[in-house]
C-alpha cells in the first residue's frame, strides 16, 4: 500500500475520475423504462439502464429525490455519454437530466416516446443513438490515476456474525488505507448506526458534523417508533438473528468497523447527494440493500466494496460491487456471487492486515477494469428511496 | 478447546465458531466457560452470570440488556437480551 497507489481509470471534464465508462440509458418514468432497457440491451455490455418505479404521481420530497437521484447517476464519472427517454407527459422533466449530464461534460441525447410516435420507433431512434455514442466511447483510453480519487462505497448485506467479526473489520482496514491516500469512504444505513452513533460522533472532525450525525440517527429512530412496532424483524433481520445477531446495537457495532478504525467523520449528506470531502462521509440512506447502494453510486461513489456473512447477489447498474465474506461456508455455497473470501481470519489462517492488502489489490485491478462477480452475472439492482405515498 | 472470540476485555458474551454442546468448554482471550445449553455456531455464551437488567457487552459497548437472568455458560440471544433501541412496540 504505497503512497503512489493508483488504477487506470477514466478523467472526466469535471474533474472527476471513472472507473467504467458505461452509456447510460435514464427512463424519466415508470412508463419508459422498457424501453430504455431495450435501448441499454442494444450495446450491452457497455449500456447501462436505470428502470425505476417513480417519476410521476410523486410529490414534495420524494419528487425531488427522484429527480435528484437521476441526474446524480447522468453527472457520474462511471458514466461517458447519456441517453434520457421520455414519456412526454410526466413529472420529472427529461431536458434537465440531459443538462445535468451536459454540465458534467457528457454528451446526452432525449428520445420522447410520445414525440417519436410509440415504443418501436422510440427504441430505433434510441438504439440508432446508443450505437453512435458506443462508438464514441470505445475509443476513449484509460490513464493512470491516484488512489486520492476513489470513492468507495462500504456496505453490508445479509449480515451475520462472520459480518463484524472478519469482513466488516477488513473493509475497515481498506477505508483506512484510502483515506490515508487522500480518498474518499461513504457509509450509509442509519438504521444499522443506530447503538453505534457514539463511537462515530465522537470521530467527528467537527462537533457540528458529529451533532447532525445525532440528529438524523435519532430522526431515523423516531420514525421507526412512530409506526408502533419493534424495530426487531427488520433489523436485525430474521436472518440475521438465525445468524447470531441478537439486537441492532450488536449489529451496528458490527456493521461501523466498515467504515475505519481511525477515519474521520468529515459530512453528513442527504440521499444521493454529493460527496466532496476526503476522509468518511455518512449518508442518510435506509438498511435496504438496494436502495442504500443505489443513493451511495449518486453520491459519486465508483466502487462498492460488499461485505455479506449469508450471501447476497446485489449488483449496480454503474458500479462494480465487490462482494467480501467472512463465512468460509456461503464462499463456497455461493461461490459464483463472491469475489473476496476473508474466512481465514476466523481460522488464523491470514490476518487483518495480509487480507486487507489483498482486498486493497482487489479495489485497485477494479477500478482499473476488472470486472466482478455482479458484473460477471449481470446484476444491475436499482431502486430509489421513497418516503412519501404515491398520489 | 473449542474456538470462540471475545472481542474486548470488557465483554460479557463470547462469539462460538463452531456449534457447541452442553458439557463442552469454550476458551477466548483468557476467560473460560463451561456451555450450559447447547450454542448454534455464530451465537453468543454467558462469560458470567448476567442478571435481569444488565447491560450485556460486546465489541466493549452495549448490545441491549438482559431480560432474564442469564447464567454463565447459557445461550445469549433474543429470548434473554432485550434492545434498547427502535422500541415502538414499548411508546404505545
Amino acid at each position: 500500500m504505497t503512497r503512489d497507489a493508483g488504477f487506470l481509470g477514466y478523467p472526466r471534464a469535471d474533474g472527476r475520475i471513472g472507473v467504467r465508462n458505461h452509456v447510460l440509458v435514464v427512463p424519466t418514468v415508470i412508463c419508459s423504462a422498457v424501453v430504455a432497457e431495450r435501448i441499454a440491451a442494444s450495446i450491452a455490455p457497455a449500456g447501462a439502464a436505470l428502470p425505476h418505479l417513480a417519476g410521476c404521481g410523486q410529490i414534495g420530497p420524494d419528487m425531488h429525490v427522484t429527480h435528484e437521484t437521476l441526474a446524480a447517476y447522468a453527472r457520474h464519472p462511471n458514466v461517458g455519454a447519456v441517453i434520457v427517454v421520455a414519456l412526454g407527459c410526466e413529472q420529472v422533466v427529461g431536458q434537465q437530466i440531459a443538462e445535468a449530464a451536459r454540465q458534467s461534460g457528457k454528451p446526452a441525447h432525449i428520445v420522447s416516446i410520445q414525440g417519436e410516435g410509440g415504443t418501436l420507433r422510440a427504441t430505433a431512434r434510441g438504439i440508432a443513438i446508443a450505437r453512435e455514442l458506443a462508438a464514441g466511447l470505445a475509443d476513449a483510453g484509460r490513464v493512470y490515476c491516484p488512489a486520492s480519487s476513489l470513492v468507495v462505497s462500504v456496505k453490508c448485506g445479509g449480515s451475520d456474525y462472520t459480518s463484524g467479526l472478519a469482513s466488516n473489520p477488513v473493509v475497515g482496514r481498506v477505508a483506512d488505507t484510502v483515506v490515508d491516500l487522500g480518498g474518499s469512504i461513504v457509509l450509509g444505513e442509519i438504521a444499522e448506526i443506530m447503538g453505534a452513533e457514539h463511537l462515530l460522533a465522537a470521530r467527528a472532525s467537527q462537533p457540528a458534523v458529529g451533532a447532525r450525525l445525532l440528529r438524523v440517527v435519532n430522526r431515523v429512530e423516531a420514525e421507526a417508533m412512530a409506526l408502533g412496532v419493534d424495530i426487531r424483524g427488520t433489523q436485525p433481520s430474521p436472518g440475521n438473528i438465525r445468524g447470531g445477531l441478537t439486537t441492532i446495537e450488536e449489529k451496528s457495532l458490527g456493521a461501523t468497523h466498515k467504515a475505519g478504525e481511525r477515519t474521520r467523520l468529515e459530512d453528513v449528506v442527504a440521499y444521493a447527494a454529493p460527496i466532496t470531502k476526503p476522509g468518511l462521509t455518512v449518508m442518510d440512506t435506509p438498511g435496504l440493500d438496494v436502495e442504500s447502494v443505489t443513493g451511495m453510486v449518486g453520491g459519486g461513489a465508483q466502487v462498492v466494496l460488499f461485505t455479506t456473512g449469508l450471501g447476497t447477489p446485489t449488483g449496480n447498474p454503474i458500479a462494480p460491487v465487490i462482494k467480501i465474506t467472512g463465512n468460509a461456508r456461503t464462499a463456497q455455497t455461493m461461490a459464483d456471487n463472491i469475489d473476496v473470501d476473508v474466512s481465514g481470519i476466523l481460522t488464523d489462517t491470514e490476518t487483518f492486515d495480509d487480507a486487507a492488502q489483498r482486498l486493497f489489490a482487489v479495489v485497485l485491478e477494479t477500478a482499473s477494469g476488472a470486472p466482478i462477480a455482479a458484473e460477471r452475472l449481470g446484476h444491475r439492482e436499482f431502486a430509489i428511496h421513497r418516503r412519501n405515498p404515491t398520489i | 478447546m473449542n474456538p470462540a472470540i471475545v472481542i474486548s476485555s470488557a465483554d460479557n458474551v463470547a462469539t462460538v465458531l463452531e456449534p457447541i454442546a452442553a458439557g463442552q468448554t469454550v476458551a477466548a482471550r483468557g476467560a473460560s466457560v463451561t456451555a450450559v445449553e447447547a450454542i448454534p455456531r455464530g451465537h453468543k455464551i454467558a462469560l458470567k452470570s448476567i442478571r435481569t437488567g444488565e447491560i450485556v457487552m460486546k465489541y466493549g459497548s452495549a448490545i441491549g440488556t438482559a431480560s432474564a437472568d442469564i447464567e454463565a455458560g447459557a445461550h445469549v440471544h433474543t429470548h434473554n437480551v432485550a434492545s434498547a433501541r427502535g422500541r415502538g412496540d414499548l411508546s404505545r
